[in-house]
């Protein structure tokens, strides 16, 4: 009897000794810099807190999606970066995949320019740094484009300038109206599949989903203009001159360099890591796939639909959300042109102004952290309710 | 009876190499065949041409009264009506054995989605795999995912099987509960061309053999002549390799 | 209605052949004259058809001598590369335009109307690359602010690394094992104290002095051969059976890798300094590489950890049961294994590092970009930033480029071996 319990305490030992260690040492060293920041603040008088951040931020940012002056808060400007990176990221995701998807296919073309022009580009996007991709649009090709007075013109109705691209700007009455128009599109789409499977199941019969989907993305918003009330003005920029030598375009809305480079070199470079894992995903796909579906009579379309694209998204699909994820760390970037993102604005000039460094970095680091599990989250559940089934 | 598949004058090249040369044959309905040769004699090509899975350069293939060629719109709907059984199984991965054996029927026949699994158990019963419906393929053995392929062929009802080695991917144990499969699809009079070494089979079920060497057809005969008294010599050594 | 007419076989090849080339020839003789000479030949064509005409023209040429089998090597290699359908005949032809249209250009500002000889801006003539910016701070954007006169400590130092990486190949085995350790643990104190100085008599030169690529290998060099040991410890810990060491690996590994490095680097500028005792100095390069070394740690931890998870489970059955323990089991037999399986993620990793050292320009360390950075704003030299960044792109694409031909490499002969 005795043994046995002696035998056990052992075992247990064996596994409890280094857990105890490490969360020993872990604790250890979290104090030792706890209480070394406690003494550095208190000689500096700064407390520890987050009060500062409902403060008058004074600061102006040259960019922003929303309303904003050195009036407001941190907490505002906090906002202000915030939006701003989700905005190149998104602009940023968007390009990548079309010029991923795009070079990725080009790669496994049997025409012979095409599949070399699509390898050069990912051999060379692909290994020079992203900084130096972003310093060379930035300060050398944006810098390169006319001034004001000799921009380049695109039917006069946008012009691209050294000093950003002007576009007409939206002007809507009723916006929200044309906002329900394309949920109410998207909500009959719905509706409507739902029929169409159903139809599918019961009767055999197939309903051209494709085309009355496309048909109600165009008719219903085109209806909510024609009986829903809802204009749209444009704004064109407009060039006046200031002074004696400088003209600028005043009305319209103006895409600022900075934000054009930094979604430039983020979509090349993060394209040519897509585009690979959409050749790994369509090679993955045997050859033999495409030929049962076509034995059984499939069609091109429904063996592309069918059989190759649920395959081919199952491998294309995990990395690729993972390059999302990537660059919308790599937009961090941005602190080295000076567009406005959470860096630059919060852990840049907000952090100099308050030298609250541990509260302010936390925040930063704390929200580009929720951003990275959130999207893993989602990874972890779409692999799991997708995974092809094995003994 | 006039012929359910005919190839007249067949030629193929991939690249400067020709595979096929001058291939005739004929086939009518209900009847057997066993294609058998060395490797690299063509033998796959010839069958894959019958349902274009090969483009063929000169010569006319008709299947059921259809020219197959490449002016033929919509060669979709001869491929429904020839059945074909691959070496490496090819199912779908992504899809239950049940919905494997249901797409075609579904998509392609434009059945009612009950019909079409009432269908496809009714072959998977035939194979003897019905309790398999619901698993994937990744969790069954290689003989039950052959008979699952076969089944997913059989569900479009076609009026001919083609059978491209189909028991060479099998380990031995397994490859007698495939065969037993196929001699009873024999048995209920499908039309059926059989790539296969597999001998026993040939002489059990096949109406007419045809030896092919380098791309042509050597030896066309009767079952039990082409057996006893083997014409060419190059038939005779094949046969004297593999009995 | 069927458009195969027209089409060319065996017997009239020849006379298709003549039409299909010379339709060919009169679309390049247009983008040539349109790019070259600035003159349109189709300008009679209303705006847009002109514009397409080298297209248009080209195409029909390609349909013309579009046959599939004809006997000569060359038009055979044409049509099936370049000319398979009328689609990627079109694709074909844009690309070529494209690279008739805009290669010329590049090529004169890069070769040939560029300048390289001369010693000051004004000796650039404008229309090409003034490639004697390059020149002139050659030695800058090696060294960085570091003193000429003292330079060759730079060159000893890395010399001798070279040599000795070099003699790991060389040497036979039992040598191997010296060299390894020789450069893991005493070459770097060397080469740092040979480096930074202030011993046996060589001046001190502080670290904010370093930059230039020497200052990117510098860099990267350290933080690829800690960050290697750490990944591997982090990924036995994150696969460990001990709750207490599992998780607190999984919350390190996830929190490096849900950051940006830009925001590790702020970390260790400005946060970093905080938690440690009032007074006391740590190297701002320091600095630097624990940051980095940390983060790419997390990520080769992850690429460890696919190598561990793809070995079968009968090879951790087999140590076992000749009486292996955990850390000998790992060391002989699991960790050769699963290295050598994920080569390609490993040497990624190293490159993904090289590629990011020059973000240490956020704590004001100049490696080469930064170094470019400083030299296009001096007054001498204003403009040259196209230049500069252009020549930093090449630098790093060659060394991104080697080191990733040499992992494929790599890869395919320990595969072959097998």
């Amino acid at each position: 009897m005795n043994l046995k319990v002696f035998s056990i305490d052992l075992k247990n030992k064996k596994r409890l000794i280094p857990q105890v260690l490490t969360l020993l040492s872990i604790v250890l060293l979290l104090s030792y810099f706890t209480f070394n920041a406690q003494v550095n603040m208190d000689n500096r008088g700064i407390a520890f807190g987050f009060g500062f951040l409902t403060q008058e931020a004074s600061f102006d940012i040259g960019f922003s999606l929303i309303d904003y002056d050195g009036s407001d808060s941190y907490a505002r400007a906090f906002l202000v970066g915030l939006l701003n990176t989700l905005l190149v990221s998104v602009i940023g995701i968007f390009f990548a995949t079309l010029i991923g998807v795009t070079v990725g296919i080009g790669r496994l073309s049997s025409n012979y320019l095409v599949a070399k022009f699509s390898e050069v580009y990912v051999e060379v996007f692909r290994n020079i740094p992203l900084l130096l991709q972003l310093f060379f649009w930035y300060f050398a090709a944006l810098r390169a484009l006319p001034l004001p007075e000799e921009a380049i013109n695109f039917n006069d109705i946008s012009y691209l300038t050294v000093k950003g691209w002007y576009v007409p700007k939206f002007i809507w009455t009723n916006f929200s109206i044309f906002i329900y128009s394309f949920l109410a599109a998207i909500v009959a789409i719905i509706f409507v599949s739902k029929h169409a499977k159903k139809q599918r199941e019961e009767f055999g019969k197939h309903v051209p989903l494709f085309y009355i989907g496309t048909a109600l993305l165009f008719i219903l918003p085109t209806l909510s203009f024609l009986v829903g009330g809802v204009t749209l003005k444009f704004e064109i920029p407009v060039l006046e001159q200031m002074s004696a030598t400088i003209f600028n375009f005043k009305g319209g809305v103006s895409i600022i360099p900075e934000l054009m480079s930094l979604a430039m070199a983020l979509s090349m470079y993060t394209a040519t890591f897509i585009a690979e894992n959409v050749r790994a995903g369509i090679l993955g796909i045997g050859k033999g796939q495409k030929e049962a579906a076509a034995s059984i009579g499939l069609t091109k379309t429904q063996i592309l639909k069918l059989v190759v694209l649920p395959q081919a998204l199952r491998i294309i699909i995990p990395p690729t959300t993972n390059q999302y994820l990537n660059l919308t760390k790599n937009s961090s970037l941005a602190a080295a042109i000076a567009y406005p993102d959470i860096v630059l604005v919060f852990a840049g000039t907000a952090l100099m102004q308050t030298g609250r460094a541990i509260e302010i970095v936390s925040i930063t680091m704390g929200t580009y952290l929720l951003i990275s599990i959130s999207i893993s989250s989602f990874m972890n559940w779409y692999n799991q309710s997708v995974a092809i089934k094995e003994k | 009876m006039s012929n359910i598949i005919e190839l007249k004058n067949v030629n193929k090249w991939f690249d400067k190499f020709q595979v096929l040369k001058e291939i005739n044959l004929e086939v009518k309905p209900k009847e057997k065949i066993v294609v058998c040769g060395p490797s690299g004699s063509g033998k796959s090509t010839l069958i894959r041409c019958i349902n274009r899975l090969e483009i063929h350069q000169e010569g006319s293939i008709v299947v059921d009264g259809k020219e197959i060629s490449e002016k033929t719109k919509n060669i979709e709907n001869i491929r429904a009506e020839v059945g074909m059984v691959f070496q490496q199984f090819n199912l779908f991965p992504h899809l239950s054995i049940l919905d494997n054996c249901s797409l075609a029927p579904i998509w392609v026949k434009k059945l009612p989605k009950k019909q079409a699994e009432e269908l496809a158990m009714e072959n998977l019963k035939r194979v003897q795999i019905e309790d398999q419906a619901i698993k994937f393929p990744g969790q069954l053995s290689g003989g039950q995912q052959q008979r699952a392929a076969i089944a997913r062929a059989l569900c479009m009802e076609p009026k001919i099987m083609l059978f491209d080695e189909p028991t060479s991917a099998l380990d031995p144990e397994m490859i007698k509960e495939v065969l037993d499969v196929m001699v009873d699809l024999a048995k209920g009079g499908m039309t059926m061309i059989v790539v296969t070494h597999e001998m026993g089979f040939a002489k059990e079920v096949a109406d007419n053999m045809i030896f092919m060497d380098e791309g042509r057809i050597v030896e066309r005969a009767k079952t039990n002549d082409f057996f006893e008294n083997p014409k060419s010599e190059r038939t005779k050594l094949f046969l004297s390799q593999i009995l | 209605m069927n458009l195969i007419i027209f089409k060319p076989n065996k017997e009239n090849l020849s006379k298709y052949l003549v039409l299909g080339i010379s339709l060919l020839s009169i679309g390049f003789i247009d983008i040539f004259s349109n790019t070259f000479l600035n003159f349109n030949i189709t300008s009679f064509f209303p705006g847009i058809i002109s514009y397409l005409s080298p297209l248009l023209l080209g195409s029909i040429g390609l349909y013309f001598i579009r046959i599939e089998y004809s006997g000569s090597k060359t038009l055979d290699a044409i049509n099936k590369n370049l000319n398979s359908s009328n689609f990627n005949a079109i694709l074909s032809l844009i690309v070529i335009f494209v690279i008739i249209k805009y290669i010329p250009s590049l090529l004169n500002w890069v070769f040939f109307d560029a300048n390289f000889i001369g010693s000051a801006k004004e000796d650039c003539t404008g229309d090409g690359a003034c490639w004697i910016f390059v020149k002139v701070w050659f030695n800058r954007f090696m060294y960085g602010m570091y003193p000429d006169t003292e330079q060759w400590r730079i060159n000893i130092s890395f010399l001798t690394l070279f040599t000795s990486i070099g003699a790991i190949f060389v040497l036979p085995q039992k040598f191997k094992k010296y060299i390894i350790l020789f450069l893991l643990f005493i070459f770097p104190l060397i080469a740092l104290n040979l480096i930074s100085g202030g011993i046996f008599g060589l001046k001190l030169i502080r670290t904010g002095s370093w930059g230039g690529l020497s200052l990117t290998f510098i860099v990267s060099a350290f933080a690829l051969i800690f960050c290697f040991p750490i990944g591997v410890f982090l990924a036995l810990g994150r696969r460990s059976d001990l709750p207490a060491i599992k998780y607190s690996s999984i919350g390190f590994i996830e929190l490096w890798r849900g950051v940006p490095l830009i925001t590790v680097l702020f970390m260790s500028a400005v946060m970093f300094p905080m938690f440690l005792p009032d007074g006391t100095y740590m190297d701002k390069l320091m600095r630097v590489i624990i940051a980095i070394t940390l983060f790419e740690a997390a990520y080769m931890a992850e690429v460890v950890r696919g190598g561990l998870q793809a070995l079968s489970r009968g090879q951790y059955d087999a140590a076992k049961s000749l009486g292996m323990g955990y850390w000998r089991m790992h060391f002989l037999i699991i960790l050769p294994q699963a290295l050598k399986l994920v080569i390609p993620g490993i040497a990624n990793t190293f490159l993904a590092l090289v590629k990011d050292t020059p973000l240490i320009f956020v704590v004001g360390l100049l490696e080469l970009a930064g170094m470019i950075g400083l030299a296009k704003t001096n007054p001498e030299w204003l403009g040259m930033a196209a230049e500069g960044y252009v020549f930093a792109a090449f630098v790093f694409w060659i060394i991104c480029f080697a080191m990733s031909r040499y992992s494929q490499n790599l890869e395919k002969k320990l595969s072959t071996e097998r």
